[in-house]
């Protein structure tokens, strides 16, 4: 267990490599319920959304989710998250454990400007489980009445789970298919057992934060505090389908589209170490000698065998198989741009 | 289950001494904590070491360590085969050595912890 933005969190159960390969093969079972939830309600909450979040809400039919960001003026991240369209004027916002305090105060002064609409930290009226893996749908359609097979990728809905009222919802954070599902925080140990003894023949285990985070680095999935923060913008995080430019203004916008305009300068992309080393986060990455990035994420993966990261480097040095070095432990080690994600699963 | 033929140190290290020569490796509990090694960051032969510096690394998916010397002296060979499998050492890390260091201050293993001291420890 370790201390984790309030929480006490398993880093692992069996082995975080042991855990990584089971949700790219079988499947894996997180509690995530440290993750935060806002939400927003009232005749004006769509528009309050669509001035502070940076992706074009409106697009949402109910029962739809989104990734999209909390932006400052700068278009820099205040967070990242889901919104979830629950009715047409209430939204479901899943945030960060670590930016829950800062993004509710955020919230409330952002939405003052509108008339009708009300925000509340819900974050402790959820628990919230994440079952990802290519065997995930047939364990979970073993649980509950919904058609799972009608359900796409970033949709949910509401019913029940191994009895339990629950809202069901085709997402995650690992690069697989699979389903998060939300449920009364006192009927959630329930629900985990239930899930795992359903899934136990499928070779279902429970998975810790060390295999979360390798997981969605090889699916490169930006993790905030890492790989961006209220120092990196959109752009530069290579997040622009997330920026709705065609909605009207937002938080954010001018500084965006200003740097739209003149062009980025750095961004963030994938690399690979190219001799026995492995990078991780806040190592510099070095051309011609001098220090001209920065390491966001990096590790060797379990599946991928691979020492990967992620970096910040000068536009000029984005081109796939771009060498650059990155100083570990003093010594410069060769590593070569990769697109990402480094991560696909299989389609079908 | 930790071998009695050798002296550990708080930071779980392992030495066994043989004539004025010292394999080094991690221990069990050190591996454990570990999980799966995926690379040995080693030195040199010839490197000076005194009692307590750090003379490589060692990493997981998870995390990184370093590797504390034991005893003072100089490093006279190195285990490049290990480094080459480095998953080895979560397999059998007390067969695992990474270098062996002439002593040059033998008195030193006195401050080292016996089996049974180390085994205490880590319970």
């Amino acid at each position: 267990m370790v201390p984790f933005a309030g929480w006490d969190m398993p880093v692992e159960y069996s082995g975080l490599s042991n855990e990584h390969l089971a949700v790219r093969t079988r499947a894996g079972l997180f509690d995530v319920t440290h993750m935060g939830q806002v939400e927003i309600a009232g005749k004006d909450a769509l528009a309050a959304l669509q001035w502070m979040t940076s992706n074009d809400a409106s697009r949402l039919t109910i029962g739809q989710a989104q990734y999209s960001g909390l932006m400052t003026p700068a278009g820099t991240f205040v967070d990242d998250l889901l919104v979830y369209r629950f009715a047409e004027e209430h939204f479901l916002l899943v945030v960060n454990a670590s930016n829950v305090d800062k993004d509710y105060a955020w919230i409330v002064e952002h939405i003052r400007q509108f008339g009708d609409v009300t925000a509340l930290d819900t974050s402790s009226r959820y628990a919230l489980l994440a079952l990802q893996g290519p065997v995930a749908s047939h364990v979970m359609q073993q649980l509950t009445n919904f058609d799972l097979s009608g359900m796409k990728y970033y949709w949910f809905a509401h019913g029940e789970v191994a009895g339990v009222r629950a809202t069901l919802s085709r997402t995650g954070y690992t690069g697989e298919d699979g389903f998060e599902v939300f449920v009364p925080p006192r009927q959630a140990p329930a629900v985990w057992n239930a899930i795992l003894e359903t899934g136990k023949n499928d070779g279902v285990i429970p998975a810790g934060l060390g295999a979360r985070d390798t997981l969605r680095l090889e699916a490169a999935m930006r993790l905030y505090g890492s790989d961006i923060d209220a120092e990196t913008t959109a752009l530069e995080a290579g997040l622009e389908w997330i920026v709705g430019w065609k909605k009207e203004n937002f938080i954010g916008r001018d500084a965006l589209l200003r740097q739209k305009e003149s062009g980025v300068t750095r961004r963030l992309v994938g690399f690979e170490m190219t001799e026995g080393a492995i990078a991780r986060h806040g190592y510099p990455v070095m051309i011609d000698g001098r220090k001209a990035g920065v390491v966001t994420s990096g590790t060797q993966t379990p599946f991928l065998k691979k020492a990967i990261g992620m970096a910040y480097v000068p536009a000029t040095h984005t081109a796939e198989g771009t060498g650059v070095d990155v100083e570990i432990r003093g010594r410069l080690r060769r590593a070569r741009v990769v697109p990402l994600p480094f991560y696909t699963r299989p389609k079908g | 289950m930790y071998p009695a033929d050798c002296k550990y140190t708080k930071d779980h290290e392992w030495i066994k001494i043989d004539g004025g020569v010292g394999r080094v490796g991690i221990t069990d509990f050190a591996q454990k904590q570990l999980g799966d090694v995926v690379y040995l960051d080693l030195p040199q032969v010839g490197r000076a070491l005194k009692l307590g510096d750090a003379f490589g690394t060692v990493e997981s998916v998870k995390a990184v360590s370093e590797l504390y010397s034991p005893v003072s002296g100089e490093v006279v060979a190195v285990n490049s085969a290990l480094a080459e499998k480095p998953e080895t050492v979560n397999k059998d890390p007390h067969g695992s050595w990474m270098v062996e260091i002439r002593l040059s201050a033998p008195a030193e293993l006195e401050s080292l912890l016996a089996v049974a001291d180390y085994s205490a420890l880590v319970k």
